[in-house]
């Protein structure tokens, strides 16, 4: 990053771009729409590098010998698709990009709460990827995301105490930004911004945000137990020490799956807002969706051993977790239906952000749809490390949390730079996503109830056929994220100014500059009206 | 990082509570932290209830006790430093911040003493560990889990007497009454959780067996 | 292989016809709600485009009574699901009268199987067409999955503890068998055959490898050089219980505790004898970790069950 990089807006007033220049300023702010460039930039980075392990993963899979690398590089493959995507993507995507930049001007605050914390968070997120950089540097770790004992504490011979370290400090940064959230929405809102005015994208953060501060010690301390028992060979896991590792696996997941949660409750904050916009609808039941928000928050911390139905753990917990889990989905099912009803007698434009939005109700339908299949006890035993699996958890995480993020990203990119991107091309960015993730993962669906495992760099070949195409859709979805960068890239320095509203939308970020003051607003906003006031028989209000 | 950014007003009301709610919720992700030693000591007690009591027996249980009046004592002193603040005495204020320190410091102190028998002993797992009597692997894991958890609480114990020192250092400054009086409060929710953490430790460890 | 006939995977065995109508159902209904809801964005779409001449007044907020009964008709037939699901989970593991065992341990990377007359097989398999089997699922290093998809089962393996699931072969054939879960450079490979054969077929098959001792022959061999049979044998000096038709009896235990001597306890007794001291006895016990291996404990439980009259019915 340079300061040449940065745009000068050709917005006639000074803005929280133009405060400074040099790059020291960049890495000393405390603004925090500063600090939310700053994370865009890195994840982006570790976006691209999951991403090219991913495309090894799809061309390996090609063909059923494993004839493009070896077993234990591809082992070191999937690993790194997974540390990467889940914790240094996923995790800290939308939370510490759009919602570090919007949740304050959303609220009506000139600031989050601790901006100097804000500031140390992304330094901590650095820190993270530094180690997980060097782990790859030095030779990879093959132990899968999930870092199973005995397999990761005895038996790999690979970098697992780097790769611990790194998503144990990255974790932090989590944590720093979950409460800085909290605390920002309890004590930072402007007058008049009651509980339920607030967007439903800052009820979707505060959830993620308290699912941040609770879930994510449970991990840091997990991985703390495990290289404590890698490096001194003592501790809880092993039943040759008198441990147990389905032990690591209930700690693992009740972190893990709440981290699910933690990815898409924010794509469905980001939704919410496009959907309402695009349609100049009141979103439809908005308690019962933001209610539907914290149920999934609450529900998910109670459903983590649904990823051990087949383990070995109680038949009678596995019969409890799977009835929590029916539950948990009722809330996301909600959600969808609500999203639906929005739609009806709308004004509804097919702008980016909204084909984006619609993408995602789709896929992330089919996700939780296949969700349901797993978590009914007798159909998960055939489908669990399977294809499925893997289908249905990217319906939720590709399908739903990045289409949410690239919806969000487009959304609001006229208020982040203050510039208009291409429309014609984030049409067709957004189509090319949506064709080329359903053509990745539905061959998916097929491999897994067919009985192909997952993490198999081999497998039988009359499953070919279904692994070419899902490899040919992998490619075009490559293709889809790569156009944003162009023409988004292009925006930043030819594209003609937004000015404050471009989408005629409501909302308080909406009512200050683009891109805003380096204090939010220049005169401190009040609020009189509940949110999402549009009237779609007469969407130019 | 030197000025505050101009852009924040310093109005106090909400800062305060800005300050101490984010303890709150920092304290509660040290719970779950904490959360997980707890069941995996749990786990490993149900697995060899006779093994953990025969481990409980070769602790140093009089050095915890008084260990647990030290810090009980400590917390006696940070509560008084809160309420003084808020009454505004400065000096006492001081002594009082400095009482905690010195708890804290030697409560940390007789700690080591305690590491250093039980290295005497034989009984730290993977460094020096000599332990064959009856429920060997038990005892191993019981010390595991002794050396992680009273481990990890001491780290916290140190963050807290330097902080503590720090402020009653800085307290002599008197620019800043409101923020010294919210930096207190917040520290000492902080040293009252270490505090409380301890109060769970000391029957886990040195009480298994009390009841016989 | 050309077990899947098109895109169809055989069910060849009765927990599969059952696990294949729960997704059967699942397909439909989540098929028609997807299709359903595909249909109502679509034509909410179309018909709220923006510019289209069409009545927009009045549009609804919220509805109460929308919002529970879609609330409460998804809960219903989510929680449908998961009692059809739960019953048919818990077949795999009900009790298994007259089930033929046949211990399976997982090792980087292959599956030794063995049967109860001593015959051994690594990455094969062969089952008797219409038998119910019992799987006894041990590992000697990192966790393993179990997974016969024509079968749909599928168990890990874990370290320190035995897991067990039960099915009948109800169809001819070879089928595939899997690791699904990861276990290291050669998971993908670690896996071989299932062959179902006709009973008489089988029981051939079984009695080519009789020149082998049988489990229990040798699990007899291992109690003695293991030096159980010096304290446990009726005659020794040594205050010991005995152990004669030991398995599946009720022990009572020092603490009070009364526990099932299931091949799990008696896999603790061997390998952590101090933690389920019997009532009456000194815990004098020595572990036997490291000594005995779990091929020798899954032979002396073989032999043990052979002592007493509950054997496997």
């Amino acid at each position: 990053m340079s300061a040449a990089a940065i745009p000068v807006p050709t917005a006639p007033r000074e803005s929280f771009l133009t405060e400074g220049y040099t790059i020291a300023s960049w890495l000393t702010t405390r603004d925090h729409k500063r600090i939310a460039i700053l994370y865009a930039i890195a994840i982006t980075l570790f976006f691209f590098l999951g991403g090219a392990a991913a495309a090894l993963i799809r061309i390996e899979l090609v063909t059923p010998r494993g004839d493009l690398v070896t077993a234990d590089t591809y082992n070191k493959l999937f690993t790194i698709h997974g540390v990467v995507m889940v914790w240094f993507f996923l995790i800290p995507s939308i939370p510490a990009t759009l919602g570090n930049f919007l949740v304050p001007l959303m609220i009506g605050s000139r600031e989050v709460a601790f901006p100097r914390l804000n500031l140390l968070s992304w330094y901590i997120y650095v820190l993270g990827g530094i180690f997980t950089v060097a782990m790859l540097v030095a030779g990879g770790v093959d132990t899968g995301w999930t870092f199973y004992t005995p397999f990761s504490t005895m038996f790999s011979n690979t970098h697992v105490v780097w790769a611990a370290a790194g998503v144990f400090i990255v974790g932090f940064s989590s944590i720093l930004t979950g409460l800085n959230f909290i605390v920002t929405v309890h004590r930072m809102r402007a007058p008049g911004m009651t509980w339920f005015r607030l967007p439903l994208f800052v009820w979707a953060l505060y959830a993620t945000s308290l699912i941040l501060v609770l879930a994510t010690p449970v991990l840091a301390m997990t991985l703390t137990l495990i290289v404590i028992e890698r490096v001194l060979h003592i501790g809880i896991f092993d039943p040759a020490l008198g441990g147990d590792p389905l032990l690591f696996q209930h700690l693992f997941w009740f972190y893990s799956h709440p981290a699910v949660y933690i990815m898409v409750l924010p794509a469905m904050g980001v939704v919410s807002e496009m959907i309402t916009c695009f349609a100049r609808k009141r979103i439809f039941g908005y308690r019962f969706m933001a209610y539907a928000i914290l149920g999934i928050a609450a529900f998910g911390f109670l459903v983590w051993g649904h990823h051990m139905f087949v383990s070995g753990q109680s038949v009678y917990a596995g019969m409890v977790f799977s009835m929590l889990s029916m539950m948990v989905a009722v809330p996301s099912a909600i959600k969808v239906f609500n999203w639906t009803a929005t739609l009806y007698k709308g004004s509804i434009v097919f702008t980016a952000p909204m084909l984006y939005a619609l993408g995602f109700v789709g896929l992330f339908t089919i996700g939780g749809m296949t969700g349901i299949y797993l978590a009914t006890l007798a159909a998960d035993v055939h489908l669990t490390d399977t294809y499925f699996v893997i289908a249905h958890f990217h319906s939720i995480m590709v399908g739903g949390s990045v289409m949410a993020y690239l919806g969000g990203i487009h959304y609001w990119w006229p208020k982040i730079t203050g510039r208009r991107y291409s429309e014609a091309w984030g049409r067709v960015a957004a189509i090319v996503i949506f064709f080329g993730f359903n053509l990745t993962f539905f061959p998916q669906y097929l491999l897994g109830y067919l009985g192909m495992p997952r993490r198999y760099h081999e497998y039988a070949p009359d499953l070919q056929v279904l692994n070419v195409l899902s490899s040919g859709g992998a490619s075009i979805l490559a293709v889809g994220y790569l156009l944003p960068l162009l023409y988004l890239g292009w925006s930043l320095f030819k594209g003609p100014p937004a000015g404050p509203n471009p989408w005629n939308a409501k909302g308080l970020e909406w009512t200050t500059d683009s891109p805003p003051p380096k204090e939010n607003f220049r005169e401190p906003p009040l609020v009189t009206e509940p949110p999402y006031a549009y009237d779609p028989e007469h969407p130019e209000r | 990082m030197s000025a505050r950014p101009d852009v924040v007003p310093v109005d106090v009301p909400w800062r305060r509570e800005t300050a101490s709610l984010g303890m709150w919720i920092f304290l509660a992700t040290e719970v779950m932290f904490f959360g997980v030693l707890f069941l995996a000591y749990t786990h490993a007690r149900l697995a060899d209830p006779q093994g953990f009591a025969a481990a409980s027996r070769l602790t140093h249980e009089w050095l915890g006790t008084i260990n647990t009046a030290i810090l009980l004592t400590s917390s006696l002193t940070m509560a008084l430093a809160v309420r003084s603040g808020w009454a505004g005495h400065r000096a006492l204020v001081i002594r009082l911040l400095w009482a905690t320190a010195f708890l804290g410091a030697a409560f940390i102190a007789v700690k080591l003493v305690e590491y250093r028998l039980e290295w005497r002993d034989g009984l730290v797992p993977a460094l020096h560990f000599t332990y064959s009597g009856p429920h060997a692997r038990a005892v191993q894991a019981f010390f595991f889990l002794y050396f992680v958890m009273t481990g990890v609480h001491a780290v916290h114990l140190t963050i807290g007497v330097a902080l503590v020192a720090w402020l009653a250092l800085r307290d002599r400054d008197p620019s800043h009454p409101v923020r010294r009086r919210e930096t207190a409060e917040c520290l000492g929710l902080y040293w009252h959780f270490v505090d409380g953490i301890w109060i769970f430790l000391y029957p886990l460890i040195y009480l298994v067996e009390l009841w016989r | 292989m050309n077990e899947r006939a098109g895109w169809l995977l055989p069910a060849a065995s009765d927990v599969a016809h059952r696990v294949d109508h729960v997704l059967f159902a699942l397909f439909v209904v989540t098929g028609f709600t997807a299709i359903a809801i595909a249909f109502i964005v679509l034509v909410f779409c179309l018909r709220y485009r923006r510019g289209a001449k069409v009545d927009r007044s009045n549009a609804p907020a919220n509805k109460r009574w929308l919002e529970y009964t879609w609330t409460f008709t998804p809960l219903a037939i989510f929680l449908g699901f998961f009692a059809w699901g739960a019953v048919v989970y818990a077949g795999f593991y009900g009790r298994a009268r007259g089930a033929m065992p046949v211990f399976v341990v997982g090792k980087q990377w292959m599956w030794r199987l063995e049967h109860a007359n001593g015959r051994r097989e690594i990455d094969q398999l062969h089952l008797p067409l219409g038998q119910k089997v019992r799987l006894v699922l041990a590992t000697e290093d990192v966790i393993h999955s179990f997974y016969v998809p024509a079968f749909r089962i599928k168990q890990d393996a874990v370290p320190g503890r035995y897991t067990e699931l039960t099915f009948t072969p109800t169809r001819l054939g070879t089928y595939e068998l899997h690791c699904t879960e990861y276990c290291g450079t050669d998971h993908a490979r670690m896996g071989g055959r299932v062959f179902v054969m006709r009973p008489e077929d089988f029981a051939r098959w079984l009695a080519e490898g009789g020149t082998r001792p049988t489990m229990a022959a040798r699990g007899f061999e291992a109690f003695r050089r293991l030096g159980c049979s010096g304290c446990h044998d009726a005659r020794s000096t040594v205050h010991a219980p005995d152990l004669t038709g030991i398995y599946h009896r009720i022990v009572h235990l020092q603490d009070g505790r009364t526990v099932v001597a299931d091949e799990a306890y008696i896999r603790d007794s061997i390998l952590l004898p101090k933690r389920d001291v019997v009532a009456g006895f000194e815990p004098i016990m020595p572990s036997f970790e490291g000594q005995a291996s779990e091929a020798d404990i899954l032979d002396i439980i073989a032999w043990l069950k052979s002592t007493g009259p509950t054997e496997e019915k």
